[in-house]
């Protein structure tokens, strides 16, 4: 498919999802389909194709030791060896790894090569992923951690604190929060950089951006809802205690939107252990990141090596003992 | 399996924070807040579902309009009048802020600045300050 096909179809994959839970509901009147069955499948399918997916993987024999480095490695007590970048003990890798899944450590060393006049190669720095990665996915949480207030009962005060200081500007009735806004603008900038960059838009599939298209229809859809359609919140609050309670009370009167920003969360998380978004649980799998770098102090065995029957040099000294001797070959053992 | 202790903590420790609204809410029966409505009247200012839904509109709406057009009557839906104030009507019929207002939103985690400013009705005034938690 080429890039705009891709975009369209990816587009409209997430429209009808949309249609289907506004008509589904409002036209048809299915809100305990929605409200009820559908989200409760969908957060089987997350947790046991999640488990499933990481389960599979660690079935998977890692044959080498293939850890990408980027420093010195520890070698002689005079060399200055770099922990983080080449890590030679397992404090290494865990710091390593907790830039990586904290901070995307990886994504800013981001580079661009250009061709200039000459034509000579440039390298320079690009840090726009980055950063918008970064806003997406600490946004992204503190979203989740403040819709706690929707699923737990009564309300733990961090959830409390984070909801008041990301409302902290205190703009419009009810407030607008500080990481609405930089989801959302994250977001589109990630759809921005996909459709702008040639190489990228080059290389993206439908399945880049239903992922995107799908996260931007639930931010959109939330924020709709809380400051366009308003819904009835008790009624969503008791709806969800319901269900995390395993007394699910069949929904009634909340307001469409709502039920399209439910699907769209459901479609989500089922779609997840089977996506590109499982990356989430594939960072902590990748050889490339959790081994150290000890390839010449340790000896790592492949996995999969069947056992080899050896025949050791002292075995074959006891075999040929006599004959060595007689034809006088020196030998370690008298 | 390889690494399989390893994989089994990661996995407890992902299923524990995905199930945790499970395990939070697990015998605590959920009761949504007893709401006294403080009046023996039988109308809101609009309809119930308008009401649940939208009143933070509305009120937003009616400050607009009296602290920026100096009008102070709204007509509703069936063309009852209503004097556009936050202290002056809503608390006429919802005498107690803390058994209404305050219920809903502490279960909801609202926490309106309103009463920073304007004046709770008078049960509220012993637990002075910004309450509405
Ligand atoms: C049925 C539950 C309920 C009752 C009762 C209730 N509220 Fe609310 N109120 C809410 C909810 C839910 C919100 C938040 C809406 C949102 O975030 O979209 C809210 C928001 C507000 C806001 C806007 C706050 C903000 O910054 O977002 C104001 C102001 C407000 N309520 C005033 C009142 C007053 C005054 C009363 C009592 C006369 C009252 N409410 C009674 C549920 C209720
Ligand atoms: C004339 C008296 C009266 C006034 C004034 C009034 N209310 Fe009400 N309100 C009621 C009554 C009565 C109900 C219950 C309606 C019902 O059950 O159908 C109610 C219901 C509500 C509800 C829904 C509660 C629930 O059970 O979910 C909210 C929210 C609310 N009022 C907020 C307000 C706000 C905010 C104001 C000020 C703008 C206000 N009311 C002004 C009488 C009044
Ligand atoms: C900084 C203090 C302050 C805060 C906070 C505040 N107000 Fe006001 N409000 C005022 C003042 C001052 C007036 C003007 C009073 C007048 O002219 O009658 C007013 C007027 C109003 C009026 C119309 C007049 C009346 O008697 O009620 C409404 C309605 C109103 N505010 C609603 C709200 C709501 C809802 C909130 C919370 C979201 C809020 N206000 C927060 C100071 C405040
Ligand atoms: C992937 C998970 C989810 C994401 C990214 C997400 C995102 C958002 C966003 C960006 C908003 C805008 C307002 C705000 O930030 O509070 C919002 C609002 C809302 N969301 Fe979600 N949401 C998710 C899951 C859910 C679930 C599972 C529910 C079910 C109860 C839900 C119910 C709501 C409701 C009721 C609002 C309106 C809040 C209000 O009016 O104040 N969301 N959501």
């Amino acid at each position: 498919m080429n890039a705009f096909a891709s975009l369209v179809s990816a587009l409209i994959a997430v429209a009808a999802l949309a249609a289907i839970s506004w008509f589904g509901v409002g036209a048809i009147g299915l809100d305990s389909v929605f409200g009820v069955i559908i989200p409760y499948i969908a957060l089987a399918i997350f947790i046991i194709g999640v488990v499933y997916r990481i389960v599979d993987w660690a079935r998977i024999p890692v044959p080498f030791r293939i850890p990408t480095t980027c420093g010195q490695a520890k070698s002689l007590p005079w060399i200055k060896a770099d922990n983080l970048e080449s890590p030679y003990n397992t404090w290494g890798v865990i710091g390593r790894m907790f830039l990586e899944v904290f901070l995307f450590r990886s994504l800013f060393r981001n580079t661009k090569a250009e061709l200039r006049e000459g034509p000579k190669i440039t390298y320079a720095s690009a840090k726009w992923l980055w950063l918008f990665g970064i806003m997406f996915h600490y946004s992204f949480l503190i979203i989740i951690l403040r819709h706690l207030r929707f699923f737990m009962e009564p309300i733990p005060s961090f959830v409390d604190a984070i909801t008041s200081v990301d409302g902290f500007f205190q703009i419009m009735v009810p407030t607008v929060f500080i990481s609405d806004i930089l989801f959302l603008g994250a977001v589109t900038l990630l759809f921005l950089r996909r459709v702008t960059l040639p190489q990228v838009r080059y290389i993206s599939l439908p399945a880049d951006y239903f992922a995107l298209f799908l996260i931007l229809g639930i931010g959109v859809s939330g924020i709709l809802m809380r400051n366009y359609f308003k819904v009835d919140l008790l009624g969503v609050k008791n709806l969800a205690i319901s269900l995390f309670t395993f007394h699910p009370v069949p929904p009634a009167g909340i307001h469409p939107i709502f039920y399209v920003h439910l699907f769209l969360v459901s479609v989500l998380i089922a779609y997840f252990p089977f996506s590109k978004l499982m990356h989430a649980g594939g960072v902590f799998l990748s050889p490339t990141r959790n081994l150290a770098n000890v390839n010449r102090s340790e000896r790592y065995v492949n996995p999969w090596n069947y056992p080899v029957k050896v025949h050791t040099y002292e075995e074959y000294e006891d075999e040929f003992r006599g004959k060595m001797k007689e034809v006088g070959i020196p030998v370690d053992k008298e | 399996m390889y690494n399989a202790g390893k994989i089994i903590i990661g996995i407890v420790i992902f299923l524990a924070l995905i199930t945790a609204p499970f395990w939070y809410n697990l015998g605590r029966p959920s009761a949504p807040p007893k709401l006294e409505i403080g009046t023996q009247e039988k109308q809101c200012v609009e309809s119930k579902a308008f009401m649940q839904a939208k009143h933070m509109v509305l009120l937003d709406q009616w400050r607009d309009e009296v602290v920026r057009d100096g009008k102070r009557i709204y007509v509703n839906s069936t063309g009852k009048q209503f004097n556009m104030s936050l202290q002056n009507t809503c608390t006429k019929c919802h005498s107690s802020k803390t058994k209404f207002c305050d219920r809903c939103h502490t279960y909801l985690n609202v926490a309106p600045n309103c009463w920073d400013c304007h004046i709770a009705p008078k049960e509220q005034e012993k637990l002075a300050g910004r309450s509405d938690k």
